[in-house]
């Protein structure tokens, strides 16, 4: 058979293993392709398929506005809701920094005291335990900055994920890891800085994640609670206050950047975590073929 | 440099008549002796169970006898020592540079000041080069080196030996074997050496201590007088299956002692 011989005549006997390599290797393409492709098709169909049961059946705008009106909000209140999306990014942010730093400073304090750790921990499960909508109304009246309040409604939501899997990582130190520490005498700071952190690294970054979305979930609670008032107004409040107008394209738009804001710290964060790990966890490694 | 006979060498560590009991009932070791001396290579070997880890974890510190003593000869610190465990037990987060100053490092000394030390380190177990890299980037060989390695880098007295090899390929195994033995010779130090097999344990050492489990107690020690070094003529004499013929009646005695 020479080069020139294109037609499809039976192939040279290729080794079947070649073969199942290739079947493979084109399946992974095709699937990295899909990974990108089909959500935006299925997101493409759905606003098809949206906008034509509105036209189609006539659906009043106040009940179900079509694709097109909520773009038009979505442009046309774009101040109103920047602002407000930049006030509800800020408590989320904030609450997500006081998070990390208390859920894994708590983690920490309760690695290295026994006494402390029985003394606080069930609190802090029952913290988490007590759903935050009605711990919010509470903290309103006690809380005077509204900013303050806010801050702590989703701190209190955020924090558990942090606390719990950082101090499921600081215990999770290998055994012969922590024999050879001993052996060579290692003191209290060094078993923590050098051994019990780096070992706990992945399970925070695992906490993190977690908690980046429950912080905004916090933020929003904690916004429809505390209302309106000096502040401005959050994504949330926008929400509640386009709904008793009826402004139900507007509602759409802003809960679309609600949840554009959500994947974007989910993104952030698994980027973060990524770079963090590429270098030595398994869950980070590229591994070849 | 030649070592001194056996029974002339200058002692390093002792255990006199220990008994380990855990948790009240598990009787792992009754009334275990074992004089260890300077330039020795001495071998536990023994059936699974029997106490050779947690002789070892004695003899490290790490454990402390129920009944008995732990001597360390006079002029010897208590942690001059290094360990290797079954696992290479490497710290993944960390260069293979970073894990094999780290007894130095624990010490209080910088990474930079021990460059030299873990440089020569790697060297001796056939690394060069691989300084930067990490854990995962290496073959199990390569990792037991490692360890093998950061045990060594700061020249203790005494080395440990938790089956370290048993994981390992054959072919891996006595190339390692063949690498200790010229180690040990390289910076003269004391080596026991916990192993399941007999070939290794003759190959290796100049005393195997047999032990026979429940409750764990050594039950005889062969002496293999064969001059260091060993190599694979060794492994191919007489001698040698001599000496391994020796070493597994004694095994045998261990077990239908147990
Ligand atoms: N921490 C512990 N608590 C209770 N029992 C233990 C503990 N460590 C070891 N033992 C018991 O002591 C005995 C000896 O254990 P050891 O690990 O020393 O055996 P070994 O000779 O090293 O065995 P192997 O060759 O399988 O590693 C066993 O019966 C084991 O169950
Ligand atoms: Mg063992």
């Amino acid at each position: 058979m020479t080069l020139a011989d294109s037609s499809p005549q039976p192939q040279p006997q290729i080794s079947a293993p070649d073969a199942e390599e290739a079947k493979r290797a084109r399946t992974r393409r095709i699937e990295k392709t899909a990974k990108w492709v089909l959500p935006f098709a299925m997101a493409i169909l759905a606003i098809v398929l949206w906008d034509r049961i509105v036209v189609w059946n006539e659906i009043p705008h106040y009940i179900l506005p079509s694709p097109a009106r909520v773009w038009d909000s979505l442009t046309g209140d774009w101040d109103i809701l920047w602002d407000a999306a930049l006030l509800t990014g800020r408590i989320t942010i904030l609450a997500l920094g006081l998070a990390v730093l208390g859920g894994a400073g708590l983690a920490i304090l309760f690695n290295q005291s026994k006494m402390l750790e029985l003394s606080f921990y069930p609190y802090a499960v029952i913290l988490q335990v007590t759903p935050v909508v009605s711990i919010a109304p509470l903290i309103f009246i006690y809380v005077d900055s509204k900013i303050a309040g806010m801050l702590l409604c989703a701190w209190i939501v955020a924090f558990f994920p942090v606390l719990s899997s950082t101090t499921l990582g600081l215990n999770s130190v290998d055994h012969n890891l922590r024999d050879l520490f001993r052996i060579y005498g290692a003191n209290r700071w060094q078993r923590l800085t050098m051994l019990q952190l780096p070992s706990a690294l992945p399970y925070f970054l695992g906490g993190l994640k977690i908690a980046g979305g429950l912080s905004l979930i916090g933020a929003v609670v904690a916004e429809l609670v505390a209302g309106t008032g000096g502040i401005g107004s959050g994504l949330a409040f926008r929400i509640q206050e386009a709904g008793y107008r009826l402004n139900i394209a507007r509602m759409f738009a802003a809960l679309s950047l609600v949840a554009a804001m959500g994947v974007m710290i989910f993104a952030a964060l698994s980027i973060f975590s990524h770079l963090m790990l590429r270098k030595w966890h398994e869950s980070a490694l590229s591994r070849e073929g | 440099m030649p070592l001194p006979a056996i029974d002339q060498r200058s002692p390093v560590l002792r255990m006199a008549n220990v008994d380990k009991v855990f948790g009240g009932v598990v009787q792992a070791l009754s009334g275990m002796s074992l004089n260890i001396n300077e330039g020795d290579f001495i071998s536990l070997l023994g059936p699974s169970g029997c106490g050779k880890s947690t002789a070892l974890r004695l003899l490290s510190g790490l454990l402390s006898p129920t009944a008995g003593r732990i001597e360390w000869a006079g002029g010897y610190q208590k942690g001059d020592l290094g360990v290797v465990f079954q696992e290479p037990t490497l710290m993944p987060w960390a260069t293979v540079g970073k894990n094999v100053s780290l007894p130095f490092r624990l010490r209080g000394k910088s990474q930079k000041a021990v460059q030299a030390e873990v440089e020569e380190a790697l060297a001796l177990v056939g690394l060069e080069g691989f300084e930067d890299s990490f854990p995962r980037e290496l073959s199990g060989g390569m990792k037991m080196r490692v360890s093998i390695a950061r045990a060594m880098v700061t020249r203790p007295r005494l080395i440990l030996m938790d089956e370290p090899f048993a994981a390992l390929d054959e072919i891996t195994r006595f190339k390692l074997n063949n690498d200790l033995l010229a180690l040990k010779e390289r910076i003269g130090c004391t080596v026991v050496f916990v192993t399941h097999s007999v070939f290794e344990s003759v190959f290796l050492s100049d005393r195997i201590v047999v032990m026979a489990a429940r409750p764990g107690r050594v039950i005889r020690e062969v002496q293999v007088a064969a001059p260091y070094p060993r190599d694979e003529v060794f492994r191919t004499s007489a001698d040698y299956a001599a000496y391994c013929r020796q070493a597994s009646e004694a095994l045998q005695d261990a077990m239908e002692a147990a």
